[in-house]
């Protein structure tokens, strides 16, 4: 199956100014895919290139199997997009501006009207349907807009910061909504934010852009390998570990680093591979193991650690891409 | 042409709601036509029914109408030069203002069509869908085009009733309109609007703000004041020939400005200036 998203050196200059610099990305089908970096970043800038919405100054792309520079009517006739602002006409009502959106989209004129209300009904707004959306609240508007993107049953939707304005019940509702869509339909959902825990809990990957440049991409597991180096382990020996212990942790050539934390041994081991052997040589020495949990870094953690660590972490984690 | 009409309509009607729904842009499409194609045009023929014949010094008249065309000479023949006052600025005095109307309309119509979506913060939302860069601007001039000519018709018509009920009782009878009106509505009026919007659509696009866009948009009017002028000294008569011609020309530069617009309207660049 091709990828949703396949962009290769996708660069655009405003002037002097590089908004997105060479930036090589893949999205699979299906996958609810993070796009993550401070503001300015070049996030909107690479939603409307990958849109057809902007020329690219250099590289290509193809969306859905279209291409970016020469079919981008029929990406937009596939895609869905949230943008920053919920783009919505507040003199007109709810229902009058799905309408709209509705033939701009070509949606079934037989259906139309039944999908309309449909949509307003699972978004919570079918009661106030024909209220002018100039009197909807800030999260009201944000849930029409949602509504809006999803409206002709897009393949792939952009969703640009979709919970900035909504209270914690909706912001937890699109959440669902946006997993319902991955899991149960297919749709492939790219995901600009800069929630790291929205992130956290939906993505199954993540890029993180910078000053328009890549700076990272991969799962928040293997972005944290490579950060990392090695993988971190909690072992529950029940209180601290014995001298033996401690003397067999310092012999064992596959452990980097040990310490405590919240009344567990914290190690840091090569690989995956390794952890076998540590809980055999921590037995050995006499400790009893009642616990092996593999600690997972947050993204939070790693874009910290990426945007912290600037070039020089990009670099590397560019050269490791371009490795495997 | 394959246009997807459907789209475009949708764009078309949703501006015409939302133009509707906005007192700042409706309030000038009415009031303007109102105040100078129906109040004043009243008082320039109910007021010789006013005044008493002494009062009345009409000297001037004498070189304008010996510029008239021989039928319109013989349409004045019998009546007074207080009379022939009333015919004549009915018929004549007001005519440009049938250009100026539809040239405002549009204008401001015009001038709010990608401006006004920008100020809105609606035009990205826009830009996303599948219409292309063609649909979309033509359905922006579209969209500005009916309602200028609707309101050139309404003014004709409402325009017509005021100076004949209004000049019937002085004049005697029926006055209006001679036959140089129905070039000036149907052929110079239309030209001039489709002129004046491919010149604003396309202002629009590039500018920020509405005010921005329609301060630009002014500058149009002035070939039509020139004609004013001209038609009110006696310069030249806006006569069928003129009008044929001066339409043919409009018309010409109107479709010229409307194909360059949809040709180089480009959402790339609209979308970067958001």
């Amino acid at each position: 199956m091709v990828d949703a998203v396949i962009a290769e050196g996708l660069t655009r200059h405003f002037g002097e100014n590089v908004a997105v610099d060479k930036l090589d990305l893949r999205v699979a089908q299906g996958e609810v895919f993070g796009f993550l970096g401070p503001n300015g970043a070049g996030k909107t800038t690479t939603v409307r290139l990958l849109n057809g919405v902007l020329n690219a100054t250099a590289g290509k792309a193809s969306v859905l199997g279209y291409d970016v520079a020469t079919d981008s009517t029929e990406i937009r006739r596939r895609t869905g997009v949230l943008t920053e602002t919920p783009s919505l006409y507040e003199a007109l009502t709810a229902k009058e501006n799905l309408l709209v959106y509705g033939d701009l989209y070509g949606v079934s004129e037989d259906r139309l009207s039944t999908r309309v209300m449909a949509i307003l009904d699972e978004f919570g707004l079918g009661d106030r349907a024909n209220e002018r959306v100039g009197s909807y609240s800030k999260g009201m508007k944000q849930r029409l807009a949602i509504a809006r993107a999803l409206l002709h049953e897009p393949s792939l939707i952009f969703l640009d910061e979709p919970t900035a304005s909504l209270d914690p019940i909706a912001a937890r509702m699109v959440w669902d909504m946006i997993q319902d869509l991955s899991h149960r339909e297919g749709r492939t959902i790219f995901l600009c934010t800069h929630n790291l825990a929205e992130a956290q809990r939906l993505c199954e990957r993540v890029a993180v852009i910078d000053h328009g440049a890549l700076q990272a991409e991969g799962t928040p597991r293997e972005l944290a390998r490579q950060l990392w180096h090695g993988l971190w382990v909690e072992i529950d020996l029940h209180g601290e570990p014995s001298a033996q212990v401690c003397e067999a942790l310092q012999r064992l050539p596959a452990v980097l680093n040990h310490s405590m934390e919240h009344g567990k041994l914290l190690l840091e081991v090569n690989d995956e591979e390794s952890v076998p052997d540590v809980v055999a040589g921590i037995s050995a020495a006499g400790g009893r193991i009642y616990g092996v949990t593999p600690r997972e870094h947050t993204l939070e953690e790693i874009y910290f650690e990426i945007e912290g660590n600037g070039n020089k972490t990009a670099e590397g984690l560019r050269n490791m891409r371009g490795a495997r | 042409m394959n246009w997807n009409w459907r789209a475009m309509r949708a764009i078309m009607r949703k501006d015409l709601k939302q133009v509707f729904q906005n007192k700042m842009v409706w309030m000038p499409m009415i009031v303007l036509p109102a105040i100078f194609l129906i109040v004043f045009p009243g008082v320039v023929v109910v007021l010789p029914t006013l005044l008493k014949p002494s009062d009345l010094e009409f000297d001037d008249l004498t070189p304008m109408l010996k510029r008239l065309p021989p039928q319109f000479q013989t349409m004045l023949k019998g009546l007074s030069i207080p009379q022939q006052f009333t015919v004549l600025a009915a018929n004549f005095l007001f005519a440009p203002m049938f250009l100026i109307i539809p040239l405002m309309v549009s204008s401001i119509l015009g001038a709010d069509s990608f401006a006004g979506e920008k100020e809105r913060k609606t035009l990205e939302g826009l830009l996303y869908t599948p219409v292309s860069d063609t649909e979309l601007f033509i359905a922006k001039v579209l969209t500005a085009l009916i309602p200028a000519m609707a309101v050139n018709i309404a003014s004709f018509v409402l325009y017509g009733l005021v100076v004949n009920l209004g000049g019937y009782r002085f004049v005697g009878r029926i006055f209006f309109p001679t036959v140089n009106w129905w070039p000036l509505v149907f052929w110079v009026g239309p030209s001039v609007s489709i002129a004046g919007l491919g010149a604003t659509v396309l202002m629009s696009s590039k500018a920020k703000t509405f005010m921005e866009a329609q301060q630009a948009s002014g500058m149009l009017v002035l070939p039509i004041v020139f004609l004013m002028i001209g038609q009110i000294t006696g310069l030249f008569f806006l006569g069928v020939g003129l009008e044929m011609a001066i339409g043919l020309f409009v018309w010409a530069i109107g479709i010229w400005l409307i194909w360059v617009g949809s040709k180089t309207f480009s959402r790339g660049e609209l979308i970067a200036r958001i």
